[in-house]
């Protein structure tokens, strides 16, 4: 028995000149939900495609629920399932047709298929439109008629290509909670995401890839404290009393900090708690006058931004092509 | 909020049943072909227009002048016009996977456990349905105009069968063609490249004899005459095996030679 979901040894695709995935290496353990996050054409979706065998690596080498990616294919293609990022289902038919047509080539009867078919359709509340053509149905429909027929059998592991992509937040969060279902039920997800906001959310494992390599690894938690506690906001009347806070700031954190002159605010990224407790401490012991202050947490945004070192760009090519 | 709990109820099956045999597979994708021709009965035009159009055109167009008159001619070129007109059709059957491989379904078709060339076999049993309803077609509209097979019934049934058999061949170069072509466009493009010229010198027409030397060597080779000349003896029985023999060679060349193919390139693309 694999612990492991997936393991991958230094994954490469080349398209072209451009290298899509870049020698990654990850290992995913059963029963968790992992996200891998990063900006479009970061490498997100040719990563995916390669591990459900629809691509195959120009070096590296894979297991996917312990079977070898190369020599076991079909082993691998029974035991996952894959939500692509546009149209997993036939559009031109209906929900229930979709359905079965799915649950027929899993290898149900046509009568079994049929039961399936109206038991995933009650489950994910699609019987209002199950007649009608999925190219007829809403976004977060839509979502839920792919997602109903990538679980036709459970699978042991489940691939979700940005799954709540250009969704609005009341389907986004029904996406959510079948995801939540399926873990529940041990399933193993492997989600792509470019929203932070998710990752953090559903994530048990997120890994952070960017222009074809991965750049991070860890809980959202571990990514978060990896780059400092957070950071302290400090609001004053006049900037006097800015000018002397400056000072004490840069002794006590050894930084220089933001100024935010319309503010009239400092921000300094702090490591430990207590050092900021301290630093407001000695503002108030030397008589420096403050309006109010304040701690954040970081986001992860600023986890992505310090590990990328550049603004998420909405570079073009994404690299769902080819 | 008891969706998820919904969810979970269903999700409690995690031993999926046996892969389905091939013959399952295709005949699963043979009925998504047929489902699809229910919603948009429009793609069954090709095969309904298309022979009628044919038939009435070249009959009236060429009749007089080849042969004098148009019922003469039409004994002659109906079994050609058919080779020709189900020839042409097959080129659908490429652009509807073009299109449809474009919409990323098929990711999810080539992540299943299933027999993968079933997903081409199914679409090609379907496309052999309609070439059948297209040559039904142009068959009755020409008894109607007084096409008469001199083999009978049973003549034109066998010229049928092995033109059935060629087209399915035929469409795996299609096939071939619709994985690695980017656009319908230019897939478009290419087929009719091909088609035009294998259909127009041939012996659809008019008899090669006629023909300068050097179209008629084309012409001699060209696969088109081979399956119009088979079919027309098949219809008119003067047909021996040999020429549905050599029908057959070529049809299992195809498919020896665009299936593999065509899978290399499913699988890899």
């Amino acid at each position: 028995m694999t612990t492991y979901a997936v393991e991958a040894t230094d994954l490469v695709k080349i398209f072209g000149k451009h290298r899509a995935v870049d020698g990654i290496s990850l290992k995913v353990p059963k029963g968790i939900v992992y996200g891998f996050l990063g900006p479009n054409g970061a490498g997100k979706t040719t990563m995916i495609r390669m591990l459900a065998t629809l691509l195959k690596p120009n070096e590296g080498h894979a297991k996917v629920m312990g079977y070898d990616l190369g020599k076991e294919a079909d082993k691998v293609r029974h035991s996952i399932s894959l939500t692509g990022q546009f149209a997993s289902v036939d559009e031109e038919l209906s929900g229930r047709e979709n359905l079965i047509f799915i649950s027929r080539l899993v290898g149900y009867s046509r009568k079994q298929a049929k039961l399936r078919a109206d038991e995933l359709l009650h489950a994910f509340q699609l019987e209002d439109v199950a007649k009608r053509q999925v190219k007829k149905y809403s976004g977060g429909m839509r979502r839920r008629i792919d997602i109903a027929a990538s679980i036709v059998t459970s699978p042991e592991l489940l691939f979700l290509d940005e799954p709540t992509t250009g969704l609005d937040p009341r389907s986004r969060n029904q996406v959510w909670d079948i995801v939540k279902a399926l873990v529940k039920n041990g399933t193993t997800v492997f989600l792509t995401t470019q929203y932070l906001e998710e990752a953090d959310q559903l994530a048990d494992l997120i890994g952070v890839i960017d222009r074809g390599k991965l750049i991070a690894e860890g809980t959202s938690k571990e990514l978060k404290s990896s780059i400092g506690a957070g950071s302290l906001t400090v609001h004053f009347d006049d900037s006097e009393e800015l000018k002397k806070a400056q000072n004490i700031f840069i002794s006590q954190f050894e930084q220089e900090p933001d100024i935010n002159e319309q503010d009239i605010s400092l921000t300094v990224m702090i490591k430990e708690h207590a050092k900021a407790a301290k630093a407001i401490g000695e503002l108030a012991n030397t008589n420096v006058q403050i309006k109010d202050f304040s701690m954040s947490q970081p986001s992860l945004d600023e986890v992505f931004l310090t590990l990328t070192g550049n603004v998420q760009d909405q570079e073009g090519g994404d690299s769902t092509n080819e | 909020m008891n969706k998820p709990s919904a969810i979970e109820e269903i999700l409690t099956n995690r031993t999926r049943p046996k892969s389905p045999p091939a013959i399952q597979a295709s005949a699963t994708f043979a009925w998504r072909a047929l489902l699809r021709i229910r919603y948009v009965p429009e793609q069954l035009f090709d095969v309904t227009v298309f022979p009628i159009i044919f038939l009435l055109m070249f009959t009236y167009l060429f009749g007089g002048a080849i042969s004098g008159s148009t019922g003469e001619y039409l004994n002659f070129v109906l079994p050609g016009i058919l080779v020709m007109t189900v020839s042409m059709i097959t080129m659908y059957t490429g652009l509807d996977l073009n299109k449809d491989i474009e919409k990323g379904v098929f990711d999810r078709f080539r992540s299943l456990p299933i027999w993968q060339p079933s997903v081409l076999v199914g679409a090609l049993l379907v496309d052999t349905l309609r070439y059948l309803i297209a040559s039904t077609i142009m068959v009755t509209l020409g008894y109607i105009l007084g096409f008469r097979p001199e083999a009978g019934f049973s003549g034109v049934i066998m010229g049928v069968v092995i033109l059935l058999l060629f087209s399915f061949s035929l469409s795996w170069i299609w096939t071939m063609l619709g994985i690695i072509v980017r656009s319908e466009k230019a897939l478009m493009g290419i087929s009719m490249m091909f088609l035009f010229p294998l259909t127009f010198l041939s012996s659809v027409f008019v008899d090669p004899s006629t023909m300068p030397n050097w179209l008629q060597k084309f012409v001699d080779i060209n696969p088109i005459t081979f399956v119009v000349d088979a079919v027309r003896t098949l219809i008119h029985g003067t047909g021996t095996n040999g020429d549905v023999m050599i029908v057959i060679y070529i049809s299992i060349a195809l498919i020896a030679i665009f299936g593999p193919l065509t899978m290399y390139f499913f699988k890899n693309k």
